[in-house]
């Protein structure tokens, strides 16, 4: 059983609601990444989605732009990313990691030696945002190795389409709340708790939901129809800026306890 | 082993050989699913067609001519050169042609609202046209440091009652145009059409936008043929994100006997990493929803090009281009900024014509082909757009105070 696979089941036996914090690496202090994924755990996280920083990521909002574009200021590349979660899992051999981003810095690095490198680092899936199922075909040696590839569904996904997604999933299926960017903000939640339970129906993976949660109380109303609730833009804004390790620490702790708190009240 | 039947593609999956595709986010298949199906019947629909067709006609002023710069020929003392004369259409560009094609494809989708991404501003207010032609509202995403460059076409745009948006993230140019208005796609699907500007980005569009400027070749094979009695040698255009290059080149396609060469930017010189030639200098990639050349570090990181004309200021490149590469149909070749300036001043001194610095590039390119080719030799290039626009650049740059 995967890490992933493992960790949803734990939530599903005590009847928890996952929490699913984004960060970007290298973001705010490449020095500081690991000791961030610590302290996000610490806060409550069950799972962590760690953004690879790309030069043009289309399909995010400016909150995770602004943070892709400060991480590479700071030349944070694939290896550096790699090497963190390497670290990470010195001292954290249960939490699950996700890699999150575009195909073109996988693509360049080599397929293959991706899957190699990053098993071994111990992520343990990716979501690719810019690579839809029906392009996913040149992840072959990466669901060889054993990361599973995290799908995304839409409010625009149509229904057959959303069959399809639904037995492709692996790990979890991550349900966007809305059809537009990352980190806007607009969520209505009576709608997406009707969509969700009929993916939750239909997916043979547990579903997690993201895009425009922003904090414990959006959450929470998620918590009620979502095996799991992803945060990414307002915690990420939240911070921008830190450079001192206690600093990007106490911040994370601040903004993820409340929301764990709800989330399990 | 049978010949290619370059008119094969793109596959039904967007694909040209190992290229193109749609690499989008999920919320952006079905608005591309639902667009991929009108646009697949609207392209075999006569009355759509006709309507296309008489607007080319009575509101682009086509058929462009072709044009035999025989004075530049002479100069040049190598074989005739004949100009395809996009710069004479309505605008002052190829860009209308596409433009044209997808307001009408998104007035009958019922999309009261279009955006677009520009570069030069060329595209920008090709859309901004036709979206006062069809009384639709526009939106175009522009990068801050192109503003600057090109602020003529923004006032252009906004005379014809478009919306201008600076883009200030990333490096502030085309790309980062393209990204913004993808997410504002993304965010606005029910309403909006988007009205990419070349021959890149998911499928249908390196698709629709070739088809629409596939009219410039069509119109050029036939014309070259009654003028000179034969087909060109060789043909060529310049390639940014290569809309007017594959207008041009794929009626020539299956014409064996035709050479076929693109003209990349190559800048400062390739060698100098100031450039913008993604066939000649890049590698396979994912950019834009499309795999194709690009320029990138080893990291896969996107990086910042260089080019005197904004047009071909482009990391990518549309991906039937990265397949006529790979094929060996089409040649793809570097030429600097210095000499299309060089072939921008011979022009307009020779012929009275002045070209837009992207074209120059192609009008250089041509020059060079001349002289490979005895003086009955045909050299048909594509002069894309008009040069009013890049006045203020040349005059910058050669120190002249206008």
């Amino acid at each position: 059983m995967s890490r992933i696979d493992r960790r949803f089941a734990e939530l599903k036996a005590a009847g928890r609601t996952g929490l699913v914090p984004f960060v970007t690496a290298g973001d705010p202090s490449p020095a500081h990444t690991v000791a961030l994924m610590h302290a996000l755990v610490e806060a409550g996280a069950d799972l962590i989605e760690l953004g690879v920083p790309f030069s043009d990521p289309m399909a995010d909002g400016p909150v995770i732009q602004h943070a892709s574009e400060r991480a590479l200021a700071r030349n944070v590349g694939l290896a550096d990313v790699l090497r963190w979660v390497a670290e990470f899992r010195q001292s954290d051999a249960q939490t699950p990691i996700v890699l999150m981003g575009y195909l073109n810095p996988i693509e360049i690095h080599g397929y293959a030696r991706f899957a190699a490198e990053a098993v071994q680092a111990g992520v343990d899936g990716v979501l690719l945002v810019d690579c839809p199922l029906e392009e996913s075909s040149v992840l072959q040696p990466l669901r060889e190795a054993g990361l599973q590839q995290i799908l995304l569904a839409a409010p625009t996904t149509a229904p057959a389409r959303m069959v399809q997604l639904c037995r492709s999933a692996r790990g979890f299926l991550y349900y966007v709340s809305f059809a537009g960017i990352t980190g806007a903000a607009r969520l209505s939640t009576a709608d997406i708790a009707a969509r969700v339970a009929e993916v939750r129906a239909q997916s043979q993976a547990p579903v997690a939901v993201g895009f425009g949660v922003r904090d414990a109380a959006s959450a929470k109303a998620i918590a009620g129809f979502a095996d799991a609730v992803v945060i990414g833009s307002a915690l990420v804004e939240r911070l921008a800026g830190a450079e001192d390790v206690g600093d990007i620490a106490t911040r994370a702790q601040g903004f993820l306890a409340p929301i764990r708190k709800a989330l399990d009240a | 082993m049978s010949k290619t039947d370059f008119n094969a593609y793109p596959d039904e999956h967007g694909r040209f050989g190992a290229y193109g595709g749609s690499y989008v986010a999920e919320t952006l298949m079905a608005p591309l699913a639902e667009l991929t199906e009108a646009y697949l019947r609207l392209r075999e629909d006569p009355e759509f067609l006709a309507e296309l067709d008489r607007d080319l006609t009575y509101y682009v002023g086509r058929p462009s001519p072709v044009y035999h710069a025989e004075r530049l020929s002479r100069h040049v003392g190598g074989a005739r050169i004949a100009l395809k004369r996009e710069d004479l259409n309505h605008t002052g560009a190829h860009k209308i042609n596409n433009t044209i094609g997808q307001a009408l494809v998104a007035k009958r989708m019922g999309k009261p609202r279009i955006i677009a991404e520009t570069g030069a501003g060329q595209h920008g207010v090709a859309s901004a046209t036709v979206a006062a032609r069809f009384g639709l509202k526009c939106v175009v995403y522009m990068g801050a440091v192109d503003i600057e460059r090109q602020k003529i076409n923004v006032y252009r745009m906004k005379l014809l009652g478009a919306e201008v948006v600076p883009v200030t993230s990333g490096s502030r140019t085309l790309k980062d145009a393209l990204n913004e208005a993808m997410r504002d796609w993304v965010t606005n699907v029910a309403d909006t059409f988007y009205i990419i500007g070349t021959v890149a980005g998911p499928h249908p569009y390196p698709l629709m936008v070739r088809d629409f400027n596939a009219i410039v070749g069509r119109e050029a094979r036939v014309q070259v043929r009654e003028q000179f009695g034969r087909l060109p040698d060789v043909i060529t255009a310049c390639v940014g994100g290569g809309s007017n290059a594959i207008g041009l080149f794929h009626a020539f396609l299956n014409d064996e006997g035709v050479r076929i060469v693109g003209a990349e930017a190559a800048g400062e010189g390739i060698a100098t990493g100031h450039h913008a030639a993604s066939l000649s200098a890049g590698r396979p990639g994912v950019l834009h929803g499309n795999r194709t050349y690009v320029l990138c570090d080893d990291n896969g990181q996107i990086t910042e090009t260089h080019s005197v004309s904004a047009g071909l200021d482009y990391p990518g490149v549309g991906p039937e281009h990265a397949f006529l590469k790979d094929a060996g149909r089409a040649e793809y070749v570097g030429v600097t900024d210095e000499e299309a300036l060089e072939a921008f001043h011979l022009l307009a001194r020779t012929e009275g014509i002045l070209a837009a610095l992207e074209s120059s590039h192609a009008v250089a390119q041509a020059i060079k082909l001349a002289r490979e080719y005895p003086k009955d030799g045909l050299v048909l290039c594509n002069l894309s757009g008009r040069g009013d626009k890049d006045v203020h650049t040349i005059a910058a740059r050669e120190g002249v105070q206008v």
